[in-house]
């Protein structure tokens, strides 16, 4: 595995690797010493064409924690309109050395552009295109189902385990979320059945080919099909006005979504007692979650956060460090850092 | 005196029909039948001097075709020269077995005036490749607001006889009314960019499957079909001729296909690659692929084949697209829209035509050149092989395959959807009015043919009735 583009790139096997990686990548992070020697003098470079702080600080403290040196490249506004083309940024990182390029970029296929053209060297890892894919947040929530709910107990027991049986219920905006995206399609490889509930202005023309089920209706599918885990998709703002996509709004107003689509006291109380509530963040309270449900004892939502750090620890190790055959050995290599 | 070159085709197929030799001299077909006698060739012509010679091409194996006309190219001259030139544009239109292009409007600054597109005619009759008719744009700068001068254009040197807002549609319906009632005057045509804007605002590619995949916006079929569908009914409410361009998805061919039966004045035009090309290419984020209206579906693909094959789609049309390497050399979104396709055209309708048994070479010459010169009222072009007919003549050989290799193209961009395939058939040489402007797969320069200091009569070697055919030929011996 040379990038990690898409969660339509991995198998089985590759994706509960990095899932058990990550596992042990976490193992070291509650040790005093967080720091591993793995990337020492690798460079990674994040370059973010769009503000997203969390992912930024999420892949940031990764590479730190791996001894990988950081540069940060924030090129918002630098796109092709308003000057340094993608190439060109591209082959300035190459000739400073970049190992990995965690790239963040508003347009869809960006990373494969890059991936493809031979502008660099680098691997890269798509932390979010468009409305595309954004694999590690698809990984990142993989890795928090399997520790809840996959495993004998939590935390226990997951290890080399997959998703199969789970029921995963994901609602909101599909249309425009490349956490859907990549979420249906991890998901589904690792076994998970997989229903996508928003109003139908939300749901992508073509959403027939993807394997999973879509409803336009929320109660119903919690109370007759008892997820295991709930993850609710952030809504933009601009989705409640038309701004900048052309057309109008895509629902009548933010108080119906709510209504239709939120999840609230009552619809947390129709979920079987295990039941994990998740969300990519950040979240609008009281919109798509209200603070019962962000709040309850099993929302999952900071642990996805911590799990983030550890799930893109596994995969710059795995890019950087190591073929997936020598992944045995990196227990041995943290031991003997 | 001496005179132009004078070409012998030798046991060519006209048509794709039996074998027969051809004559092309002093800018017509002077004689037709088997075995013509060279003899009876030279005679009426100076012997002395090479220039003299009759030129004999041994043209067993070869069709031959009326030079293709395009009713949809993109010149990108006065403007984005470092695309393509008309120059350029104009010698890869005649590699590609063209002798008549229609210049598309949407160029720097816009063709909307007299003075543009006579520039653009007069640029395209110094370069000599091919005859270019300018296509005037239907509102000023191509803003949808306002009605260019149509008639200012049609009645300049340039002739305009075909309007579009290409690149753009003509969204207002008032609007849309007026072109099209205002152009009756002078036997114009409104060729249409059939792209609803509001259900097109950011679209990148098709929407369906792949676009839902790929996370890029969707054009969908609605957006293009509920255009084509006011502008027929506008068009038959106003009595006025329409012509659809690069019309794409399934819908499209069944809204056209009904406006025929009722009567409606409508001519329809598919590309090249939306004959044969799939929005599955854009999994590869290659934007190489990206283009208005995007590629569709192989659903769609075998409908426009059916429209074609059964005369709902009267013509084939290149929308020959160049761009800089820069303009595709980036992440979709930000790529522009368009592909090259004059020296690929004529393969690609062999391959999905001929080839596949849907057309006869007959009708290649139909929709590649009788029916688009008629659409465009251009005289001169679409013409019967017969003798007296201007010598505008194309030679394709059926049996060859080549690799495209868009480096090697005539046009000045790189942006063919088709490098490395291997496409049937191949152009061998064309004719613009007897000279040859294509010899053995090769470019032939213009002037190069005619001795430098020979004359012309103006007049001999012209199309009646085209005052540009009569400048051109007078600054070709010139040139």
């Amino acid at each position: 595995m040379r990038h990690l583009l898409s969660t339509a790139d991995l198998d089985v096997t590759t994706a509960v690797r990095i899932l058990d990686t990550a596992a042990q990548m976490a193992a070291t992070q509650s040790r005093e010493i967080k720091k591993l020697p793995t990337l020492r003098g690798r460079t990674v470079v994040n370059l973010f064409f769009e503000d997203s702080t969390r992912t930024r600080i999420s892949f940031e403290t990764a590479a730190k924690r791996l001894s990988a040196d950081v540069i940060n490249f924030s090129a918002k506004g630098s796109s092709v309109s308003k000057g340094e083309s993608l190439k060109d940024t591209a082959l300035t990182l190459q000739a400073m050395g970049a190992d990995a390029v965690v790239i963040r970029h508003q347009a869809s296929g960006a990373p494969h552009t890059l991936a493809a053209s031979g502008w660099v060297d680098s691997s890269v890892i798509n932390a979010g295109d468009g409305t595309h894919q954004h694999p590690t947040q698809a990984l990142l929530d993989a890795y928090t189902m399997r520790r809840h709910l996959a495993g004998d107990a939590v935390g226990v027991g997951d290890v080399g385990r997959d998703l199969s049986g789970l029921r995963v219920v994901i609602v909101g905006d599909v249309l425009h979320s490349r956490v859907a995206r990549s979420n249906v399609l991890l998901l589904r490889t690792l076994g998970a059945d997989v229903t996508l509930v928003a109003p139908p202005t939300l749901v992508p023309v073509g959403v027939e080919a993807w394997p999973c089920r879509v409803s336009y209706d929320l109660d119903p599918v919690l109370r007759d099909q008892q997820p295991d885990a709930v993850m609710m998709l952030r809504v933009q703002r601009e989705r409640m006005t038309g701004g900048g996509s052309g057309g109008g709004a895509f629902f009548p107003n933010p108080v119906e979504y709510t209504r239709g689509y939120g999840l609230d006291r009552r619809r947390l109380a129709l979920l079987p007692d295990h039941a994990i509530v998740m969300h990519p963040g950040p979240m609008n309270r009281g919109l798509e979650i209200s603070a019962d449900a962000a709040d309850s004892p099993r929302a999952v939502i900071v642990e996805q956060v911590t799990n983030g750090v550890a799930v893109r620890m596994a995969v710059l190790y795995l890019l950087l460090a190591g073929d997936l055959a020598e992944q045995k050995n990196v227990e041995e290599r943290v031991v003997v850092a | 005196m001496t005179r132009p070159t004078r070409y012998l085709l030798r046991g060519v197929a006209p048509l794709g029909g039996d074998p027969t030799d051809l004559l092309l001299a002093d800018g017509v077909i002077a004689a037709v039948g088997p075995h013509l006698d060279v003899s009876d060739v030279a005679r009426g012509g100076a012997r002395s001097g090479s220039d003299n010679s009759v030129v004999e091409i041994d043209a067993r194996g070869l069709v031959a075709l009326p030079g293709l006309v395009d009713l949809h190219t993109h010149l990108r001259e006065p403007g984005r020269e470092d695309a393509e030139t008309i120059a350029s544009g104009t010698r890869a239109a005649a590699l590609g077995g063209f002798t008549a292009v229609h210049a598309m409007a949407n160029t720097t600054p816009v063709a909307d005036t007299a003075g543009v597109v006579e520039q653009v005619w007069r640029l395209g009759r110094d370069a000599g490749w091919v005859d270019v008719h300018p296509v005037g744009a239907v509102s000023v700068g191509l803003a949808g607001e306002q009605l260019a001068e149509l008639g200012a254009m049609a009645a300049s040197a340039a002739r305009v006889r075909v309007f579009s807002d290409d690149g753009s549609c003509v969204a207002d319906p008032v609007l849309m009314r007026r072109a099209l009632e205002y152009v009756k005057a002078f036997d114009g045509v409104i060729a249409q960019h059939a792209q609803e804007p509001r259900l097109t605002a950011g679209a990148q590619m098709h929407e369906g499957v792949v676009s839902a995949e790929l996370g890029l916006a969707g054009w969908p079929a609605v957006a293009e079909e509920a255009i084509i569908a006011r502008d027929v009914l506008l068009a038959e409410h106003v009595g006025s001729r329409l012509h659809v361009c690069h019309l794409s998805t399934a819908g499209s061919v069944e809204i056209v296909r009904w406006a025929k039966s009722r009567g409606i004045a409508v001519t329809a035009e598919v590309t090249p690659h939306h004959l044969v090309l799939t929005d599955d290419l854009a999994r590869g984020y290659d934007p190489v692929y990206k283009v208005n209206p995007p590629l569709r579906t192989a659903a769609d693909v075998e409908a426009v084949r059916a429209g074609l094959a059964d005369g709902t789609i009267d013509i084939v049309a290149t929308d020959h697209a160049p761009h800089t390497r820069e303009d595709k050399d980036c992440e979709w979104a930000a790529a522009a829209h368009g592909m090259t396709g004059l020296e690929t055209a004529l393969s690609v309708v062999q391959q999905t035509m001929i080839d596949t048994g849907r057309l006869t070479w007959a009708d290649v010459a139909r929709v590649l050149s009788t029916a688009p010169a008629e659409i465009g009222r251009v005289s001169g072009h679409g013409r019967p092989l017969e003798i007296g007919e201007p010598a505008n003549v194309t030679l394709v050989d059926p049996a060859a395959r080549w690799t495209v290799v868009p480096e090697e193209q005539g046009t000045a961009s790189v942006n063919s959807p088709f490098r490395g395939r291997e496409l049937p058939g191949r152009v061998v040489a064309t004719f613009l009015r007897g000279r040859a402007t294509v010899l053995d797969g090769a470019a032939v320069t213009p002037g190069a043919a005619v001795t430098p200091g020979s004359a012309v009569t103006p007049g001999s070697a012209v199309t009646p009735g085209s005052a540009g055919a009569d400048a051109r030929a007078t600054a070709g011996v010139g040139a």
